[in-house]
């Protein structure tokens, strides 16, 4: 009796990590690049509540908690796919998290960041190692 | 039944304006009869079964010696000596042991448990549109309307003119609304019918949020083996005119008052306290939350939890500490929300 919900493609544009969100480097030059969550992961989620995120300027780290997610089932933290600075934040999804759930890939970002080395952005996974990683998990 | 269908948000919105449906076969069907049954249950239920008409149900709880709850429970008397009882899914083994535990001891004859929650299906069927839905797909053996059944009533009869169904005019959502039991060879038409008439599938979720909303104890949360009706604010489900299992401890807890004590908190935000954070007042721990969420209903979070008995007065402010962030918790009376009648 279950529906099942098609999940949207994962762009190839931008890469991928185990903790369900993507970076896409926006600006080689500057290091800056969007952070967001997944399709997958805002499916698994549910509708989203609430969403906590960094400060602008503060620095993130590597697998760092940089803030949380939540949705009307449970909450999870969000990790920093990288080292940067924050210089950006969605202050749209601060007040309507739900956009995460409607367009996690786009409008539903959650921060800017510039990115201290950017081959730690090209060890993530790619949209195909990303697909057959959430193959087996939902 | 899965935690979602379609989305929470959408699901609980459907059963409070609407009607939505949730398939609750998990929880059990415990058919009980003989000559002894009725002394039996007022044995091991803290409500009436002797006072109970036929044709009514009770809401209560089965409680050990220390009144601690095994199990709350909604029991219907299908005749003199026969009622149905449902027991919480994780609890149906537990409550089947407790129950033959009391017969072997106390009601050796007179009295059979049959369990058929494996060959029935229980389809709930919530919200203000739920009688009005039900009324024309279904029709009660005594030629009255689905709706004619007052709260806490129940009636036989045919869905769609040949499928035999029991309906219960009860709920677990704070909505009007009614609770089929039906065969399940029956049961993928009727759902499909159902779903067909307009109502909205909706899963655990969707309901989790709902009873909280209504102010509703989940067992394994606000109520256990080791906590009291009467800790849980329940009090009113507990005949103290009759001896059961637990009554002594209840009857002492009544009269001598309790440590902690089940209170409704607000907070301001979307960000929901979660089962186990901690309940502060002037940065010291007075109590723990059992229940929390974000409510669509009312656009705010609320919760549900233990507090020392001098804390809870309605209207103060303790503090909640969701993962290290400390939030105002206002004290309020249960339920957060009570539908308009």
């Amino acid at each position: 009796m279950r529906q099942e919900v098609e999940s949207k493609l994962n762009p190839n544009d931008r890469k991928y990590t185990k903790e369900h969100e993507w970076i896409k480097l926006d600006d080689e030059a500057s290091g800056r690049a969007t952070v967001g969550i997944t399709d997958f992961a805002q499916d698994q989620l549910g509708d989203i509540v609430f969403v906590e995120l960094p400060k602008l300027g503060a620095n993130v780290t590597l697998m760092g908690k940089m803030g949380e997610i939540e949705s009307v089932k449970s909450v999870s933290d969000l990790f920093s796919p990288v080292n940067g600075e924050v210089v950006e934040i969605n202050e749209a999804l601060l007040d309507h998290p739900e956009i995460a759930n409607k367009d996690p890939f786009g409008e539903g970002w959650l921060i800017k960041v510039t990115v201290s080395d950017a081959s730690e952005i090209e060890s993530l996974m790619t949209s195909e190692e990303y697909e057959s990683f959430t193959s087996g998990q939902s | 039944m899965p935690v979602q269908y379609s989305g929470i948000l959408a699901e609980v919105s459907a059963v409070r304006k609407n009607v939505g449906i949730f398939d609750v076969s998990h929880m059990g069907r415990l058919y009980i009869s003989g000559t002894k049954s009725t002394e039996f249950l007022d044995w091991v239920l803290t409500g009436s079964a002797e006072s109970l008409a036929v044709g009514r149900a009770r809401y209560c709880f089965i409680c050990n010696e220390s009144g601690g709850v095994i199990d709350d429970t909604i029991f219907y008397r299908l005749e003199q000596d026969r009622f149905l009882l449902i027991p919480n899914a994780g609890n149906r083994v537990t409550v089947l042991d407790w129950f033959q535990r009391w017969i072997a001891e106390k009601f050796p004859t007179g009295c059979q448990i049959v369990d058929r929650t494996m060959d029935t299906v229980l389809i709930a069927v919530q919200g203000p549109r739920a009688a009005g839905l039900l009324d024309a797909l279904c029709l009660l053996d005594s030629g009255s309307p689905l709706s004619s059944l007052k709260m806490f009533s129940w009636g036989e009869g045919v869905f769609k003119g040949n499928l035999r169904f029991f309906a219960g005019r009860t709920g677990y959502t704070g909505e009007d609304g009614f609770e089929l039991v039906v065969e399940s060879g029956d049961s993928e038409t009727i759902w499909k019918s159902l779903v067909d008439a307009g109502a909205v599938p909706s899963g655990l979720g969707a309901r989790d949020v709902l009873r909280l909303e209504a102010g509703l104890p989940l067992h394994g949360h606000e109520i256990d083996e080791n906590t009291t009706p009467i800790e849980a604010g329940l009090q009113h489900f507990i005949r103290s005119d009759k001896e059961f299992v637990g009554s002594v401890a209840l009857g002492h807890q009544r009269e001598h008052g309790v440590k902690n004590t089940l209170v409704g908190l607000t907070l301001p935000g979307r960000s929901a306290p979660r089962a186990e954070y901690p309940i502060l007042n002037q940065g010291k721990q007075v109590g723990r939350i059992t229940s929390g969420s974000y409510s669509p209903t009312l656009d705010t979070s609320i919760a549900m939890g233990y507090v020392l008995e001098r804390h809870a007065i309605s209207g103060s402010t303790l503090e909640i500490d969701i993962r290290g962030r400390i939030s105002p918790g206002k004290v309020v009376p249960l339920p957060f929300y009570s539908r308009t009648k």
